[in-house]
């Protein structure tokens, strides 16, 4: 069958992905620069579709909790927002984490701090990959670069979100979720069964059928010995994701002097720099990180041994590059160059930031 | 090939689906394309403007700070991005309220009385496809038929009646594009 | 023959004269002696069993005394984080339309920091029902003040009594959400003499048989009793509850039918 093909816009293809993943619910609220997700989604009445549920809610913290009671039934929920809305979920995203539910979250980053900026902005690294809320845990988080991969990580984002319970956040940004590319769109995945989850997830409250002893969703145990192993449990599993689900994409690194780490928008950016300073005469690759959590330490090391020198480039002050340097210990040059406050680079001045740090400096 | 476009003008001048035609006509042809646009509180009534890349490999940045193309229909994008086009491009404008015309040597510059035009015609809101027209022309790197083609798919259902009224703007644009100097 | 009983006979089956319900666990209640959390507990698990509802229940827990309540009642439960459970019931019923979803709260859970959610869950009129237990104060933490708290009565965070210049009127958020749409039935009991439990019991399976209509959401509010964060014996607390709880929180029905009851 030949591939449907569609022009959209990253918040759009998020939408549609939403709705051909067979998702249970969506739950959000309004926020730039995301509110197009629920646009699309209340435009294309998918309770007619597939049956999905899509709710407005009355704020971003009702959202998550939503979130929180579908994923606890088994059910494949999402929401998306922006950081100030991602800043409110972080309490229900600890709980989710603490419950072991999956769900995916989308944050089209805007500049921060406060209510900062409705323009992109890469400055939620550390809340997305470190932590957020309270407590000991991490969010799978996956960073597309293009519109098919806000599209592609919906999918993905529930295949992972399940298989290790959960939560997994898409970390994308306020232009890859404002700009059209073309979309490759999949067949329609069937929303599962009340069997179907039933044997599926035998966690989930599904209503204690005859034959099995009641189930609870919670993330709280107040024996400190049980909520240790409980905390151990998660740490194995993330050691676990950490082994299993690392993805990354290298761009002209076989024959680079210097090498540029970048997520996101600003890895587009720096696929134009690389074209310009090839143009120079400066042999620079990409690693572009597409999972930050689990993020390619080892395959970060492994480059350090061949470059002169790593630049990394990003829409923050500098948030990913601790990554870089954990990876790197020592073995080349690293340095960071960023824009803040919804300025995106331009292409050439990453290409004079790389001269300047790392050739001439 | 690669091409590299930045369109701007006032909002509701139609920039932003001009250019979204213009990168569907892409898709039709299987090509790869990025629309960029310029968003927030500056669309409201303010300028707009949109990049528009169409090329046969993987793109790039969708965001640039040169152009093989400009096509500019306000003074404030004249004074913006005239600077920004790269040496040898092309600029395409509707003299229309422009009172400081473009000055550059090293690029090509084409003008289009577009505005003009779609009064005469009585076809206001097709203005952008006069426009489009002109560039099609000038830079024939997408063809009619795509162009068809993406306007069908880019416009809802309900104004596909609308279409013939399109075609016969693009036609007028081939037309009545002029070029005004050269390299 | 002499007429004594004997232990045997008295657990003998045909003499059996009350049977606690299977939907509440043998985990001992964690409550404090004469609370009214253990008696709501356990005539909502009544209902759910004689209505035969236990395959297609899911109850929330809030944040509260009652934060485990999943430990002792023995159906599906999901624990929420504070003020959130009305979110999670609306996701859930949403999802799974044809269960019976019920959330159980507190006064600080449910009419402090879940107001929100309380507010639009009701006003969304989601078909869930919600039992909120009003003991004026916040019991698990120690006692401090809650939004319900009485004019110029003392807790831990207003020792001096409730000054209302300072700290604010108290809520009667029932009221409140009787005025919204969304509800359908809408009372306030107690659970302190067997003839109020009977009530209360009346309630809330009319509330869960409400729910199978689709009418929009039922709000049972139960007035009770914190005799640890009163201060006071389980006797004294009840007799306090009645001479103070009791007129500034009116027992009866407030909404029927979709209609505020008059002279209420």
């Amino acid at each position: 069958m030949e591939k449907e093909l569609r022009l959209m816009k990253g918040n759009e293809a998020f939408g549609e992905a939403a709705i051909r993943a067979g998702t249970d619910g969506y739950f959000g609220y309004p926020i730039t620069p995301q509110s197009e997700v629920m646009e699309y989604l209340m435009a294309e009445k998918p309770h007619e579709r597939t049956g999905m549920v899509v709710l407005q809610a009355e704020s971003e913290v009702a959202s998550i909790n939503m979130l929180y009671g579908g994923a606890g039934c088994g059910k494949k929920v999402m929401t998306s927002s922006s950081s100030p809305g991602i800043s409110l979920m972080q309490e229900g995203i600890s709980y989710m984490a603490g419950a072991e539910l999956p769900c995916v979250i989308l944050n089209v980053v805007r500049g921060g701090p406060g209510l900062g900026t409705i323009q992109p902005s890469q400055s939620d690294y550390f809340q997305s990959t470190k932590g957020g809320g309270h407590g000991d845990y991490r969010l799978i988080t996956l960073a597309p670069s293009s519109v098919q991969e806000m599209y592609d990580f919906v999918g993905l984002g529930f295949e992972m979100a399940f298989k290790y319970r959960t939560p997994v956040l898409v970390l994308s940004d306020g232009a890859i979720g404002q700009m059209m590319e073309k979309v490759e769109i999949d067949a329609q995945v069937p929303r599962l069964t009340e069997e179907e989850i039933r044997n599926n997830y035998p966690w989930a409250t599904t209503g204690r059928y005859k034959g099995r002893e009641r189930n609870i969703i919670t993330s709280l145990d107040l024996d400190p010995a049980r909520q240790e192993r409980h905390n151990e449990a998660l740490q194995r599993k993330y050691r676990e994701i950490e082994k299993n689900e690392i993805r990354f994409e290298k761009i002209g690194c076989d024959d680079a002097d210097y090498l540029f780490v970048a997520y996101g928008t600003s890895a587009r950016i720096c696929q134009k720099s690389m074209q310009l300073a090839r143009e120079k005469g400066i042999k620079v690759g990409i690693l572009r990180p597409i999972t930050l959590f689990p993020f390619p330490y080892a395959e970060v090391e492994k480059m350090a041994e061949k470059v002169k020198g790593i630049l990394s480039v990003e829409m923050s002050a500098g948030q990913m590059v601790e990554d870089i340097l954990l990876a790197v210990k020592g073995k080349t040059k690293v340095e960071h160059y960023g824009r803040m406050g919804g300025i995106i680079p331009a292409p050439g001045e990453v290409v004079d930031a790389l001269e300047q740090k790392l050739i001439k400096g | 090939m690669t091409e590299e476009i930045i369109i701007a003008g006032f909002g509701g001048q139609g920039v932003l689906s001009m250019g979204k035609i213009l990168a569907y006509s892409g898709i039709m042809q299987n090509q790869e394309v990025s629309w960029m646009p310029s968003y927030g509180p500056e669309m409201r009534g303010g300028t707009a403007n949109v990049t528009v890349i169409i090329s046969d490999e993987r793109i790039s940045s969708p965001i640039l700070t040169e152009y093989d193309t400009a096509i500019i229909l306000n003074q404030q994008s004249m004074d913006k991005f005239e600077s920004m086009v790269k040496p040898g491009g092309l600029l395409l404008y509707d003299p229309n309220g422009i009172t400081r015309h473009p000055e550059r040597k090293d690029i090509q510059i084409y003008k289009i009385e577009a505005s003009k035009m779609a009064a005469q015609m009585g076809l206001r809101k097709i203005f952008n496809m006069i426009v489009l027209g002109g560039y099609m022309k000038v830079k024939p790197i997408v063809e009619l038929e795509n162009v068809i083609k993406g306007l069908k798919k880019s416009l809802p259902e309900r104004y596909h009646h609308m279409i013939p009224d399109n075609e016969k703007a693009i036609t007028t644009g081939l037309e009545i594009v002029e070029e005004v100097n050269a390299v | 023959m002499a007429e004594t009983t004997i232990k045997s006979e008295i657990i003998n089956p045909e003499n059996l004269v009350y049977k606690k319900t299977d939907l509440m666990t043998d985990k001992v209640l964690s409550y404090c002696p004469g609370c009214g959390h253990g008696t709501t507990h356990r005539i909502i698990m009544e209902v759910i069993e004689e209505m035969g509802l236990m395959e297609d229940t899911i109850g929330i827990a809030p944040v509260g005394c009652s934060v485990l309540a999943y430990e002792f009642m023995n159906v599906d439960m999901q624990q929420a984080a504070h003020g959130r459970a009305p979110a999670l019931a609306t996701a859930v019923k949403r999802l799974m339309p044809h269960k019976t979803v019920f959330t159980y709260q507190g006064d600080g859970d449910l009419a402090a920091i879940g107001t929100a959610e309380t507010i639009h869950a009701a006003n969304r009129g989601e078909n869930i029902t919600i039992v909120f237990i009003n003991n004026g104060i916040y019991g698990m933490t120690g006692g401090q003040m809650a939004p319900t708290t009485l004019p110029g009565m003392k807790s831990s965070t207003s020792p001096y009594g409730r000054d209302l210049g300072m700290m604010g009127h108290p809520l009667k958020i029932t009221e409140l959400v009787a005025q919204l749409p969304g509800t359908h039935y809408v009372t306030r009991q107690a659970v302190h003499t067997p003839a109020n439990v009977r009530k209360t019991k009346k309630a809330i399976r009319k509330a869960f048989e409400l729910q199978k209509q689709n009418v929009g959401m039922s709000f049972v509010e139960v007035v009770s009793n914190c005799n640890s964060g009163w201060k006071m014996t389980p006797v004294q607390a009840n007799h306090w509850m009645v001479e103070n709880m009791f007129p500034y929180y009116p027992l009866g029905d407030i909404k029927v039918d979709g209609e505020i009851v008059e002279n209420n």
